[in-house]
């Protein structure tokens, strides 16, 4: 496209556009792209495919650029070998018997490599900047965060990766989401991309790819950034990415699959030859001023509805149609009254975990919230690290002894409460405030209510035993 | 292989709410422990059951016609959310092959193609006019979608037009498979690995 380097000089361009036309390997029709994929991640949930390709007889184009992961339908529980779904037993056999007759690198349940794909990925430094990431999973726009193309596939996809090593794909159009200016007290992360998903609508990114920027972006450290890119799927994004810079190079050096000091130089040039040009033009330019931007909480059972923490329930009436029919709805299986304080609300539940918000930075944040305290009698509170490097390095700082004291459960890493696949669920009515990214109907389980938020406003929760305030929360313990 | 996509007729129902997730079209307990075949029975299971496990009789895809319906009305943003392509294989499975809506979840609107399912873009005050006038009179419900002229022809005889990427449309028509199709284009893979390894060794240890 834009490239023009017989003259040397290049039409501005996005680096959405400048790392899609690297990876194309041909054109099958007008608008049609073939991509290479240079990382792929294959998560238990979707072992039964290796059946699929089997019966069509197809080797595995490059088993080294594909990774196993065990976490989807693995048991968080403490002590655990495997599953505690009646159906896991079966994911993760055939996940083995797959990667084994494929040779495909799996992380297996304990392995100490093992842990949620869009965690592991960058923690791991398989993924890198520049490359093009997919996963059989929508927040594979985590992996965005540093500087890769990353989207979610579904599973004949997978299967056309595994056998080709390419994804058929059509070019999205481009919006860049910047966020200015330096944000308040009790904000995080999770906050800033909640709130932009609640003033855009969770429709808003459709059809496009979104490039984070911004002075709040390049403050944010890598944890940070992954938490925002991931969410990118909530507002309907194809994929979600952050411009790769000095922050992502120190945060790769020296993980276990980043480029290898003979290489490392040259990756690094390599990375530093793309970014978003000065005068690029996006489809849709979005502005969002992070002073004004409070601790988030939602409402209902879509992402947009959020509101911050000191705000009110919103009232139906002042919506029309479908959007008012769809409120409704949500404040009845959510179980609140429009008007009321939305602080106050009396939980059953604390998930601290998932791909959005189960890192070292989150479970600091949450920690720091919860040292000393203890967790509100009725409250039953999880923290389930996304993978064992985090439990490993959470264990060494002590954190594990923090959420302990306090009452909370210490688990093994995996995706758990954020989607149930592995039988763990929050019951019918019960009300869970949750550091993961979807709070639809039923996602935690039938009937479950789920409140969005980040890993220290849940802290707050579970203390409190009521959805509060965590900047009021910090204040009481002071 | 995939199913073949021609001419569809039959009835559609609306089913206009916004923000059809994908867990909401299928469970996920459904789709790890359901054999694959058997996951239309658990297409929607939370609007079209109650909790007892009983069929919600109000519910739109309960009541006859629509009970048969193969097309589906649907609103804003449907099947959005996770990746799960057993979402098109429920619906599917249910009876569907074709959803009309203003705007797809991404994923999967893709996996639609996959498996012979058409989800076709049109625009919301074109899919609220059809599902008032079914609303109105279940006589309407009858439609034919017609992929190669990328037609709708109602029961009042009004024609809609649509448009499908022609390779897409392609693949449906003839039943073809994407991996077949880039198999043929082996020679550029590899090739674009022999021109990759140069610049970027790191990424082939
Ligand atoms: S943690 Fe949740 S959102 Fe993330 S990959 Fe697992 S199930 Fe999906």
């Amino acid at each position: 496209m834009t490239l023009s380097t017989a003259t040397g000089t290049a039409a501005p361009s996005t680096l959405f556009d400048k790392l899609w036309e690297r990876h194309v390997v041909a054109e099958p029709a007008p608008g049609v792209s073939l991509l290479h994929v240079d990382r792929h991640f294959f998560t238990d949930l979707h072992s039964p495919e290796f059946k699929l390709l089997a019966a069509r007889g197809l080797p595995v184009r490059n088993p080294e650029m594909t990774f196993c992961v065990a976490d989807h339908v693995v048991s968080s529980r403490p002590g655990r070998t495997g599953g505690n779904a009646a159906w896991s037993e079966t994911y993760l056999a055939d996940l083995r018997a797959g990667s084994k007759r494929y040779r495909i690198k799996l992380f297996d349940v304990n392995d100490d490599g093992q842990g949620i794909a869009h965690v592991i990925g960058p923690e791991l430094g398989i993924t890198q900047p520049g490359m093009l990431v997919v996963v059989g999973d929508s927040h594979t726009s985590t992996h965005g965060a540093l500087g890769a193309l990353a989207w979610g596939i579904g599973s004949s996809e997978g299967v056309h990766v595994l056998a080709t090593q390419t994804v058929v794909q059509r070019k999205p159009k481009r919006m860049r989401i910047r966020f200015e200016g330096t944000p308040g007290p009790g904000v995080e992360a999770k906050d800033l991309i909640l709130h932009a998903i609640g003033k855009l609508g969770t429709a808003a990114g459709a059809g496009y790819a979104v490039e984070y920027a911004g002075s709040a972006i390049r403050a944010l450290d890598i944890e940070g950034r992954l938490t925002v890119c991931n969410l990118s799927i909530e507002m309907g994004a194809k994929s979600g990415m952050i411009a790769p810079d000095e922050k992502t190079a120190a945060y790769l050096r020296g993980r276990r699959y980043a480029p290898k000091a003979e290489h490392w130089d040259l990756a690094v040039q390599h990375w530093k030859t793309f970014g978003t040009d000065d005068d690029a033009v996006f489809e849709r330019e979005v502005e969002i001023d992070v002073r004004k931007i409070r601790p988030q909480i939602t409402w209902g059972t879509s992402p947009q509805d959020v509101i911050a923490i000191d705000a009110t329930i919103p009232d139906p009436a002042s919506a029309g149609g479908e959007r008012r029919q769809a409120m409704l709805a949500a404040l009845e299986y959510m179980g609140l009254v429009p008007g009321q304080p939305i602080a106050g609300t009396k939980i059953d539940w604390v998930f601290i975990g998932s791909c959005t918000n189960s890192r070292m930075s989150d479970l600091r944040s949450a920690a720091n919230v919860v040292r000393g305290r203890k967790v509100a009698a009725h409250v039953r509170a999880w923290v389930v690290p996304g993978s064992q490097g985090v439990k490993r390095d959470a264990e060494a700082e002590g954190l594990d002894r923090i959420f302990r004291e306090a009452g909370f459960e210490w688990r093994e890493p995996g995706c758990s409460l954020c989607v149930g696949a592995n039988g763990e669920l929050v019951g019918p009515g019960e009300r869970c405030v949750s550091t993961s990214n979807r709070n639809f109907v039923g996602r935690q389980g039938p009937g479950a209510r789920t409140h969005l938020a980040s890993p220290p406003m849940a802290a707050a929760a579970a203390i409190a035993g009521v959805i509060t305030d965590v900047r009021q929360s910090t204040l009481e313990k002071r | 292989m995939m199913k073949k996509f021609t001419v569809l007729k039959g009835i559609a129902a609306p089913l206009m709410v916004p923000n059809i997730d994908t867990d909401r079209i299928i469970r996920i307990e459904r789709c790890a422990g359901i054999p694959r075949e058997r996951q239309g029975e658990y297409m929607l299971e939370m609007m079209r059951l109650d909790p007892d496990g009983s069929e919600n009789p109000h519910f739109i895809l309960n009541k006859p016609p629509f009970r048969e319906a193969k097309i589906l009305l649907a609103a804003e943003n449907f099947g959005c959310g996770s990746s799960r392509e057993n979402a098109v294989w429920a619906l599917m499975g249910w009876g569907l092959r074709c959803i009309i809506a203003p705007s797809f979840g991404d994923i999967f609107f893709g996996n639609c193609f996959q498996n012979g399912m058409l989800p076709i873009r049109l625009s919301a005050a074109t899919v609220e006019r059809l599902a008032a006038a079914i609303e109105a009179d279940a006589g309407n419900a009858v439609l034919t979608v017609d992929l190669e002229r990328q037609r709708i022809l109602t029961a009042q005889g009004e024609e809609i037009t649509f448009e499908v990427e022609p390779l897409r449309r392609r693949m449906l028509l003839e039943g073809l498979d994407e991996i077949g199709l880039t198999l043929e284009h082996e020679a550029e893979i590899a090739a674009f690995q022999n021109r990759d390894r140069g610049v970027r060794p790191w990424l082939y240890v």
